[in-house]
């Protein structure tokens, strides 16, 4: 087993320094920095307020973590090669099981119900597509029509009768532990009144991170990082991998890819159960009905921006969790603000293309950002329902125009039957 | 038993074995969950009475429509997952087009209708253009386009509606009643049974939809395609053109699926219209094969389910949600028994193939003996 991975390992390094255009080493912090950067210098120029404050941050590592789960289900099992439209259902699932298990047994149980809900849903997913062969596009649609219906007969079977339950809710459920270093969070908050340009915006994001930190924020945290480890620096990850690549390649080197792929999609489902759970647990106190909304979907979105990277799949589920919160938060002025950084980026980007040579590319760009900066300067505030919207238009705008630069595994959505590599 | 007749059992023999396998499945579920398992079949499979009736073939002619929508996707291989924001969409530019009442009578209801195929075409075209010239998965796409339509449709509906007084819901203007498609009655009771007006237009699209691939040189084309792209390439047809063609095609049908509600029952596109029309659409789909009186025996199945789930909570006390267990159950379990059936009559095939293949070079034997 040892040889075709070292086999395989060698070739990496080769393959990886020929490519010229090769992200820095810590580009994910300085994509951060400079995102506050810019946003301090959008707070200054447009006097919106709530861009950065610590309650912002607060809100949006609450928004972005089920988001960031939700993708870290698809990386798992599209790194497999098997795509999982189903981790809405499995989602939905997990919420169910956060609020079931969580009114019974506690808070921690709440935790593994949803990730054993989920798992359960993956479990599906897993017979339907890895063993029998079905359509992973079809599965997922049933598996999210079953999960819809599952939990609505379940949630009436289990709540009806119990305080505060009902047909559409749980009764409430208990919170995890959170964290909060009182000295430090003051003394943050003093930098964070101050307004010092960029200093009070690092101070603000510092104190959303030692203030009222949910345990399972670090956890979600961990787990991103636990499966970068797992799939990008071990033997494991790298056979798993290539049963999304080239299964027939990886079980000729006697790789048992049919283990790998369920293995990889029961993981799956239980990471997109526990976003469930964090939704009924952290984002709000109890199971409810349609309590997803679509997260499952994001989820996917934020990984296909993420180009089926962690470090991709956080910034893309920062980006849509950040939106969300600013317009949960009423913020119509915070995202007008963000129209007009929108519009200066995307002229820039659109410069940048014109120098590619790529015109067709850079006028629609450029359109695009004159548009935003005109419509910045004609309306009052964004309606709620267009910033419920960005997510899933700057994914159809990022694939539309990188969809070049992105690369999802080779055989992602192929059907492999055991034997196939002859 | 010949070819052609074995051909005809496997292909019923799919279906059923998926039926059988849905049902065991949904009392298992009853079972472990503790329900009373008789009295839920019983419920379920009672024989529909009066309003039922037509409760059923309403809401199938609306299934029909979202199933043919998803079928014309399918026999290209193209996953439309996005009939659903389509129809909605398409549904509410109707609405705010009839209720305007531009034009006199039926021409309004004209206009509506070819106003919801051009919108629902619009919005699944949108990913054609993405797939054929960017290359961009239209399941990815057409799930995107969903949700921004529900905000696009919620924010124009809240720019084009008008309170009920005395109520919270928004709805667009009442189309007027010379628009109105009328509903027919098909038993003069009591009770009098009346069944949406619009069954006739998805009748007369079924057909048109069973025609046109089958029997013209696009339809040809576009299964073709569906087929193997390679192969159609090599016989001059245009993938790209074929691409956005289906899609159209797809998004057009599923405009339609919202309108025997708009046009029969709702007569405007309020903030309750009904939603997930679409999703339901693909099962009905797959479950009739994307064959025309398949789909339409499938979306039969569906309405009978649901209307006769309804009682459930009130005669048993079960969630009448078990039917979306099995329904979702039934998507799984077809798609895995026409594979198994499929399977199954190649291995048949192959060994009639070789029995007489063997017979004949007996016969070639026995003839050089001789």
């Amino acid at each position: 087993m040892s040889v075709p991975a070292t086999a395989t390992e060698a070739k990496a390094p080769n393959g990886a320094t020929s490519s010229a255009r090769r992200l820095p080493r810590f580009w994910l912090l300085y994509a951060a920095l400079s995102a506050v950067l810019l946003l301090s210098v959008l707070q200054l120029v447009t006097g919106a307020t709530d861009l950065t404050s610590s309650g912002t941050i607060s809100a949006t590592l609450i928004a972005t973590m089920p988001i960031m789960l939700a993708g870290l289900g698809g990386l798992w099992s599209e790194r497999a090669g098997i795509v999982n439209i189903g981790l809405e259902g499995m989602m939905v699932l997990g919420t169910y099981g956060a609020g079931y298990f969580g009114y019974h047994y506690g808070a921690w149980a709440a935790v593994l119900g949803a990730i054993l809900m989920g798992t359960l849903g993956g479990l599906v997913h897993a017979v339907a597509t890895v063993i029998f062969g079905v359509d992973h596009i079809i599965s997922g649609v049933a598996i999210n029509i079953i999960a819809f219906g599952a939990v609505q007969y379940l949630a009436s079977l289990t709540f009806v009768g119990l305080p505060g339950g009902g047909t559409t809710q749980s009764p409430k459920i208990p919170d995890v532990p959170a964290l909060t270093i009182d000295p430090l969070s003051d003394a943050l908050f003093d930098v964070e009144k101050k307004d010092v340009f960029f200093v009070s915006e690092i101070a603000a994001i510092l104190r959303a991170l030692v203030d009222n930190l949910s345990s399972l924020v670090i956890i979600s945290l961990l787990l991103l990082v636990v499966t970068w480890y797992l799939l990008w620096r071990t033997s494991f990850g790298l056979r798993l991998r290539a049963c999304g690549e080239s299964p027939s390649a990886a079980e000729s080197l006697g790789v048992k890819v049919l283990r790998y792929k369920f293995a990889a999609v029961l993981i799956s489902g239980g990471l997109a159960g526990l976003a469930g759970g964090f939704l009924a647990i952290v984002a709000s106190s109890n199971y409810r009905d349609g309590q997803t909304g679509g997260r499952g979907y994001i989820g996917l979105a934020a990984m296909i921006f993420g180009n089926w990277r962690p470090g991709g799949l956080l910034a893309g589920s920062g980006l849509f969790g950040y939106t969300q919160s600013l317009g949960l938060r009423g913020g119509g002025d915070s995202v007008k603000a963000l129209l007009l950084a929108a519009a200066v980026l995307a002229i820039a980007a659109a410069f940048l293309q014109a120098r590619r040579g790529s015109r067709v590319a850079s006028g629609l760009i450029a359109a695009v950002g004159v548009l935003l900066g005109v419509t910045y300067f004609l309306i009052d505030s964004v309606p709620g329902d267009f910033s419920g919207m960005t997510p899933y238009v700057i994914t159809l705008l990022v694939l539309a125009f990188a969809s070049q630069r992105l690369r999802m595994p080779a055989a992602d959505g192929q059907i492999y039957r055991k034997g196939s590599a002859g | 038993m010949s070819g052609r007749t074995l051909k005809f059992v496997l292909a019923l023999t799919a279906p059923v074995l998926a039926l059988i396998a849905a049902f065991a499945i949904t009392s298992l579920v009853l079972i472990v969950a503790g329900d009373p398992v008789i009295e839920v079949w019983d419920q379920l499979l009672s024989i529909p009475q009066g309003r039922n009736v037509g409760n059923i073939i309403d809401n199938a002619t609306v299934l029909y429509l979202s199933g043919l929508a998803a079928a014309v996707g399918f026999r290209m291989n193209l996953f439309n997952i996005g009939v659903d924001g389509q129809y909605r969409i398409a549904a509410f530019v109707a609405a705010v087009v009839a209720g305007e009442a531009w034009l006199p009578g039926y021409l309004n209801t004209a206009l509506a209708v070819v106003c919801a195929m051009a919108v629902g075409a619009l919005w699944a075209g949108i990913a054609g253009v993405l797939r054929a010239t960017r290359g961009v998965s239209e399941v990815i796409s057409t799930i995107m386009l969903n949700f921004i339509a529900t905000g696009l449709v919620a924010y124009l509906l809240r720019k084009a509606a008008v309170r009920e007084p005395g109520s919270n819901v928004i709805g667009t203007k009442e189309i007027p009643e010379g628009s109105r498609i009328p509903n027919f009655t098909i038993s003069e009771g009591p009770p009098v049974v009346h069944v949406y007006g619009f069954l006739v237009i998805a009748i007369l699209v079924g057909f048109l939809y069973w025609f046109v691939l089958n029997k013209t040189r696009f339809g040809f084309d576009l299964r073709a395609t569906g087929s193997s792209t390679t192969a159609a390439v090599a016989s001059g047809i245009s993938v790209k053109k074929m691409t956005i063609a289906a899609m159209l095609l797809s998004g057009a049908v599923a405009g339609l699926v919202g309108l025997p509600i708009l046009l029969g029952s709702s007569y405007a596109y309020g903030s309750t219209f009904q939603s997930g029309l679409g999703f339901a659409g693909i099962a009905i789909a797959l479950l009739g094969r994307n064959h025309a009186v398949g789909v339409a025996v499938g979306a039969l199945l569906f309405a009978y389910l649901n209307e006769q789930s309804n009682p459930l909570q009130i005669v048993v006390g079960v969630s009448p949600q078990i039917v979306a267990i099995t329904q979702g159950v039934i998507v799984l379990t077809v798609v895995v028994s026409y594979e198994l059936v499929r399977r199954y009559g190649v291995r048949l095939e192959q060994q009639l193939v070789a029995r007489a293949l063997e017979q004949e070079r007996e016969q070639d034997k026995k003839e050089a003996t001789a």
